[in-house]
């Protein structure tokens, strides 16, 4: 899950992680109050979307008066930004960020992730604050400094110091940065975060070390434990039929292709989406309808995939297990005869009562292409969009 | 022979009396599983599918002689389940659940890596040795007893690789689906070696996705130290960037873990990679004869 940066600085607060104040604005009428709150010579106004690239995009101004951050707010709030990691649509900016300004000396990168290969949470930290860690990391490697923290000790201070010298911190800086990491690495286990990065970590000109950026994600399996973090979900920002298909507990994840699929299994899922790209067509969605595909499940995935307008045959690819083939087959004909689906489609049944399925299918007077196996399902359901 | 999982097991199930406990113990014990109990903190003393329910696993192995165990705990307490098996001292722990928390398998993992005990999963369908015993949740009618090793971090993907190698006639030793989690508890490199000494096997098939760079340390580690032939197909090959594909290690984070690198690295291995998931029965038909 992921959260805007002033949420993650709600959460950095908490854990005693130094950050600028500032607050959330939803109109220019409150960024001019914020701005006034505030009392600094300068203020930033930060457009908050789940993207990064603002500052780029021109989602991030200084404002020298309230009354420049109120023009500011009224410029950027309803704006569509457009970043590297939006799309060419942009996003709506809806909410702002009013923050003090800052006496920047030294820009510095800090971020925490999970390593699989080890399996060990890992601190990373580099000089190169404000780059991309991703380019940092295939151009100069060497500039990344990391620390593996054994979850039986947990980080321990001699950690601390060789990030911080890593980073050529001297001084009063030093003492302000160990009270910032260790901080913020309790942030990030205590929350179960699956990332925290701070990028960047200014030191100020009087030798401070505060969070500028903060960006933090969180493991969708520990949400049940972090209720508070749960609220901070914008619907604004993810795909309505996402968010409809989660409601029906449906791993649905839109794509820009017109063949639509329905599977049961991640694997099976992405597997059956390169399948059809193999064949020449491409895949609208990925769609997993878990392990308990029954008529309703059915039914509800053929609603979210059949809502996007792009969909021109339906795939349905499922390898019963647990899952009973004629269930899903009930399924399929009860669906097909309660909403209208007007274009093709495909069906492939295989595994736990497979033929008991195939007479279902037959036996019934809506039309579906039945399909014999995995290749045959996939160059079917691709020759009935290009038809 | 075969790995893992023989007539020799001697299965608890923790999680035992509920719901998918009871369906799928019901089904591992038709298939000729030696389940010789289950664990439901607060049943002990009950008896349930005939056989004795513990309190403890600790129990289960003293009474029993459990050496593996299976486990359908829900998600908040499977972490604590698979450390209260290591602790009992079980040599095999399948972990069925899904969606346990990542930071709850860092801890997991480090006393793990301190034990004698081997973890298949979390978050995989289990093993299965077609004709012998299986631990897990996969169909038993659709495999049969072969020369054919299975490697997957996914489940139906895997039984698809399973009915296609039945169709072009050809059964399997065991598969094992080591799970779609981030943190796992045993790797491709950990099976194949145990494939490299299993005379019964002559073949291994790899199933992988995006995701982490499980596939391409595998393909070095066979590159120098396995030498039977390898087939692969690597799952998400038009997954997009940054989504989590249904399994929460299933994703292309950074720019890393693309199915693109690992074919890559799988192919310069030597190993054979179709790149149409319809195409896995018939290549291994092909590199076999």
């Amino acid at each position: 899950m992921k959260i805007h940066e002033y949420q993650a600085k709600e959460i950095l607060r908490r854990y005693n992680v130094a950050i600028p104040e500032g607050k959330v604005a939803y109109s220019p009428e409150e960024a001019e109050k914020i701005a006034k709150e505030l009392g600094t010579a300068v203020v930033v106004v930060k457009a908050q979307i789940h993207a990064g690239g603002r500052g780029k995009g021109g989602g991030v101004k200084l404002a020298k008066s309230p009354a420049e951050a109120k023009d500011l707010a009224k410029q950027i709030l309803g704006m569509q930004l457009v970043t590297h990691q939006t799309g060419p649509e942009g996003r709506e900016v809806k909410r702002i960020l009013i923050e003090q300004g800052m006496n920047i000396a030294r820009e510095l990168y800090v971020g925490l992730v999970t390593d699989r290969g080890t399996g060990r949470n890992v601190f990373m930290v580099s000089t190169e604050g404000g780059m991309e860690i991703e380019k940092v990391a295939a151009e100069t490697p060497e500039k990344i400094v990391k620390e593996y923290i054994d979850p039986a000790v947990g980080l321990q201070p001699y950690q601390i110091r060789n990030l911080a010298f890593a980073l050529g911190l001297e001084g009063k800086q030093v003492k302000s940065a160990t009270k910032f990491l260790s901080s913020l690495y309790q942030a990030f286990e205590g929350s179960d975060a699956s990332l925290a990065e701070i990028n960047p970590m200014v030191v100020t000109a009087e030798g401070e070390v505060l969070a500028l950026d903060a960006k933090m994600n969180f493991d969708d399996n520990a949400l049940f434990r972090h209720p508070d973090i749960v609220e901070y979900r914008d619907p604004d920002e993810e795909d309505p039929m996402e968010l409809e298909a989660g409601k029906f507990d449906l791993n649905y994840i839109k794509l820009d292709g017109n063949v639509g699929c329905m599977v049961n299994g991640a694997g099976l899922a992405m597997g059956t989406m390169d399948i059809i790209k193999h064949y020449g067509g491409e895949p609208a969605n990925f769609l997993d309808v878990g392990g308990v595909a029954n008529a309703e499940t059915v039914a509800n995935g053929f609603r979210i995939i059949v809502s996007d307008p792009n969909v021109k045959a339906i795939l349905i690819n499922i390898f019963g297990g647990i899952v009973r083939c004629d269930r899903v087959a009930q399924g399929i004909i009860d669906a097909l005869s309660s909403i209208d689906v007007k274009i093709p489609v495909v069906v492939r049944l295989a595994g736990t009562n497979a033929e008991e399925a195939a007479v279902l299918l037959n036996g019934s007077d809506l039309e579906f292409i039945v399909a014999e196996n995995l290749d045959d399902a996939a160059s079917k359901a691709v020759a009935a969009v290009k038809q | 022979m075969s790995i893992l999982v023989d007539k020799e097991t001697r299965l608890i199930v923790q999680g035992f009396t509920g719901r998918e406990g009871t369906f799928h113990a019901t089904q591992m014990i038709d298939y000729g599983t030696r389940v010789v109990g289950g664990v439901t903190p607060g049943k002990g003393g009950q008896t349930h599918l005939d056989r004795p329910v513990f309190n403890t696993v600790k129990e289960a192995v003293e009474q029993e002689g459990a050496n593996s165990s299976v486990i359908f705990v829900p998600p908040p307490y499977a972490a604590d389940g698979i450390l209260e098996s290591i602790a009992a001292g079980i040599r095999l722990v399948v972990c069925i659940t899904e969606g346990i928390p990542v930071q709850d398998m860092i801890k997991v993992n480090e006393v793990l890596h301190k034990s004698d005990t081997r973890l298949i999963g979390p978050n995989c369908p289990g093993i299965i040795s077609p004709g012998k015993a299986k631990i897990g949740i996969m169909p038993g009618f659709i495999h049969q007893q072969g020369s054919i090793g299975i490697i997957s971090r996914s489940g139906t993907l895997t039984y698809e690789a399973v009915a296609q190698v039945g169709a072009v006639g050809y059964g399997q030793s065991t598969s094992v689906g080591i799970g779609g989690d981030p943190i796992v508890g045993t790797s491709y490199i950990d099976l194949l070696s145990m494939f490299e000494d299993d005379e019964q096997t002559e073949a291994v098939i790899m199933i992988g996705e995006i995701g982490g760079t499980a596939e391409e340390e595998a393909a070095d580690w066979a590159k120098k130290h396995f030498s039977k032939p390898i087939i692969s197909f690597i799952a998400g090959q038009t997954a997009p960037p940054g989504r989590r594909m249904g399994h929460a290690g299933a994703i292309i984070s950074g720019g890393k873990g693309t199915a693109t690198e690992k074919m890559a690295a799988l192919s310069e291995a030597g190993i054979h990679v179709v790149k149409n998931p319809a195409e896995i029965g018939m290549k291994v038909k092909q590199v076999l004869s």
